[in-house]
């Protein structure tokens, strides 16, 4: 496969998960009150793999080359409306509305690339911030009128049943499919026990897409453009007067992570066939950029686990509300539990971000590397477990990106 | 005619005028020094042969093409590197990744996608970078982090980074800035190894008297923006001009 061995082996682990997830994920037995901490169930392990694949995507530009985009999301949202426009023309098959997206939102990069590449730092940033704002006023209102409605403004583009579909058949499922094979259907359901695992046709579809291009990201990663793109973070200086040109390098990044982002809403838009305006909006893209750092921006799995561990918060924390809380402190004597309950509600249900943000903070402050150095540390200890005091068991960056699993199943 | 010519070349910054009339001419596979006090605007006349500044006026060409207008990597594929005065390196790869990049600039030109097979695969590549490694006399620290390495060992990583490129015409900005008196001894004896080996030309700015006399075959005194002699070390350490200009003020 062209990698080396520790490469292949983060390969082989990413994949056991991935493929593994729908029991990975549901540890708690259904009816036990835990099962609220379960996170296998297919809409949730869909948003795991797409948004990997999005972090996978930006690390390639910000975790490479230190170009930091703040307006990620508008390829996002250009995939999934070009996705729905293959849906309403063509047909529901997932297929070439996943290939369209990508294409599109590579054009759509190449532009926006162009222009914000003539600056670099906190200007590039703003540049793709204002970008994306515009890509948002355009496909929340402008490109939204009965003359010309490109987007269907607030309501978001989906698929009617005036649609032309012309390679609609009779027969074929009437929501998204590859060749027949609703996205959104089930083929198996396992019972097992008290426990219950889902395989969603969606979800391996995902997963197996994310297997691809996290190997592609992997080769690129050790490849001569890798090295060179890695070479513009350092010094870019040098780099022009060792006679090569960053802008290409630089621009070709850009792209290659605009089109995992246009994959990424493509397969959104193929999970659950509607393309809103809010998926480009800049909290979205400040999302992807939590999402790197949190994980470990240049790192291979760093951006994955990212991805999954806001995720998990985003949809188990945030339905948390004060009900599960009092069934949690219920042993507690009363007014003991309407204090605990009075003390944790800000931090669950609508506060998950709160939570969020103390723990970017705290990551941020105490393991710069992201969750990756966490791993890293975590490994270190128990390898130092056993030697002499006073060996090396200091943190060092890994010089060549070779990032240890850490126990997080955040895949 | 030599392989680089200054012909008539002014800068200004503002109301200052940094460089005045300038003519230079350098033969190929020599080393010619460009001496002068601070601010003599030795620099800035470097900066104006490698496309970082052009002169408002006057020419520069290198091998008989004009180099003015052109970009610093464009420069660089024609067959100039440049040492810079304080080491420019990439500091956060390795010493082996360090020396890989100027391989590859010097095989694929200023821009090339291949993204697929690693930089392990490129055999060729690798062999030739371990190799210059081996020349300088770094191989045991070809897996550290450059920026972790000693300011002499930067300095002699960023001259083999240059030197792999098999450059036509050397420039370096006072290399031994800085430096220990044995950085030094060992920058000059890295030097006059690079000179009997190669055909290569060596334009050499430096501040240290000692470098200049060991290693010049040709010397330039700058002073005020203006070239005030051109000749071989010998007469430059007996002229008087120079003396009072340069020499007498380092004494
Ligand atoms: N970018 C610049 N802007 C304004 N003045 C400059 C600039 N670069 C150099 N100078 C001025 O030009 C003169 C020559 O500088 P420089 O070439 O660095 O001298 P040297 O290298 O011989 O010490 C100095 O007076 C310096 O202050
Ligand atoms: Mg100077």
């Amino acid at each position: 496969m062209g990698l080396n061995k520790s490469d292949m082996t983060l390969l082989i682990v990413v994949a056991i998960l991935a493929l593994g997830a729908p029991f990975i994920l549901n540890p708690f037995p259904v009816d036990s009150g835990m099962a609220q901490f379960n996170a296998g169930y297919p809409d949730l392990m869909q948003r795991f793999v797409i948004f990997g694949i999005l972090a996978i995507g930006f690390n390639i530009l910000f975790g490479l080359t230190g170009y930091l985009s703040f307006g990620h999301a508008a390829f996002l949202g250009v995939g999934s409306y070009a996705a729905v426009w293959m849906f309403k023309l063509l047909s529901y098959n997932v297929l070439p509305a996943i290939a369209l997206s990508v294409v599109v939102a590579g054009l759509f990069s190449v532009l926006i690339g162009y222009v914000s590449l003539r600056r670099s730092g906190i200007y590039f940033s703003i540049l793709t911030l204002a970008f994306a704002q515009m890509s948002f006023a355009l496909a929340y209102s402008v490109l939204s009128n009965p003359k010309f409605n490109l987007t269907n403004g607030e309501t978001g583009l989906q698929v009617y049943a005036g649609d032309p579909q012309i390679f609609h058949r009779e027969g074929l499922p009437d929501v998204p499919h590859l060749f027949g094979i609703a996205m959104r259907d089930n083929f198996l359901e396992l019972k097992m026990g008290g426990w219950e695992f889902t395989f969603n046709n969606g979800y391996y579809l995902c997963a197996i897409i994310m297997l691809v291009v996290f190997y592609l990201a992997i080769r690129l990663f050790r490849s001569p453009f890798g090295l060179m793109l890695r070479a513009v973070k350092s010094n870019q200086n040098r780099l022009n007067y060792t006679g090569l040109n960053p802008k290409p390098y630089t621009l070709a990044a850009f792209i290659i992570s605009g089109m995992y982002a246009g994959l990424a809403g493509g397969l959104l838009a193929s999970m659950d066939p509607l393309a809103g305006a809010e998926r480009m909006q800049w909290t979205a893209s400040g999302e992807i950029v939590l999402m790197t750092i949190l994980g470990g921006a240049g790192t291979l799995i760093g951006p994955v686990l990212g991805a999954g561990f806001i995720k998990y918060f985003e949809n188990i924390f945030s339905k948390i509300n004060d009900n599960v809380l009092h069934q949690w402190f219920a042993f507690m004597p009363d007014g003991m539990e309407d204090f605990m309950v009075f003390i944790v509600h800000p931090f669950v249900g609508k506060g998950w971000h709160l939570t969020l943000g103390i723990l970017f903070m705290l990551v941020v402050t105490f393991l710069p590397g992201g969750l990756v150095e966490g791993g890293q540390r975590i490994a270190n200890l128990f390898r130092n477990r056993g030697k002499k005091k006073g060996d090396d068991d200091s943190y060092k960056p890994d010089p060549e990106h070779h990032p240890k699993e850490t126990p997080h199943v955040a895949e | 005619m030599g392989i680089l010519e200054v012909k008539g070349v002014n800068k200004r910054f503002g109301g200052l005028q940094a460089l005045g009339d300038v003519n230079l001419s350098v033969e190929e596979n020599i080393v010619h020094a460009i001496i002068g006090p601070n601010g003599a605007g030795k620099s800035t006349l470097l900066n104006c042969l490698v496309g970082k500044l052009i002169p408002d006026t006057g020419s520069v060409t290198f091998d008989g093409q004009s180099v003015l207008g052109r970009t610093p990597y464009e420069i660089n594929q024609m067959g100039i590197s440049r040492v810079f005065q304080t080491p420019e390196i990439f500091g956060d790869l390795t010493v082996f990744e360090n020396m890989v990049i100027p391989a590859f600039a010097k095989r694929d030109g200023s821009f090339r996608m291949h993204a697929i097979e690693s930089v392990a695969a490129e055999k060729d590549i690798c062999m030739k970078a371990e190799q210059m490694l081996v020349e300088v006399n770094m191989q045991d620290k070809i897996q550290m982090h450059a920026a972790s390495l000693s300011r002499g060992d930067k300095r002699r990583l960023e001259m083999a980074m240059c030197l792999l490129q098999e450059p036509r015409l050397l420039l370096l900005d006072e290399p031994t800035a800085g430096m220990a008196r044995a950085d030094t001894n060992n920058t000059i004896d890295l030097l006059k190894e690079i000179k009997e080996q190669r055909d290569i030309t060596i334009c050499i700015i430096e501040h240290d008297m000692h470098v200049v006399f060991s290693l010049a075959d040709r010397i330039t005194v700058l002073a005020q923006g203006t070239p005030l002699v051109e000749d071989s070390p010998e007469n430059i350490r007996g002229n008087p001009k120079v003396r009072e200009a340069y020499l007498g003020e380092a004494a």
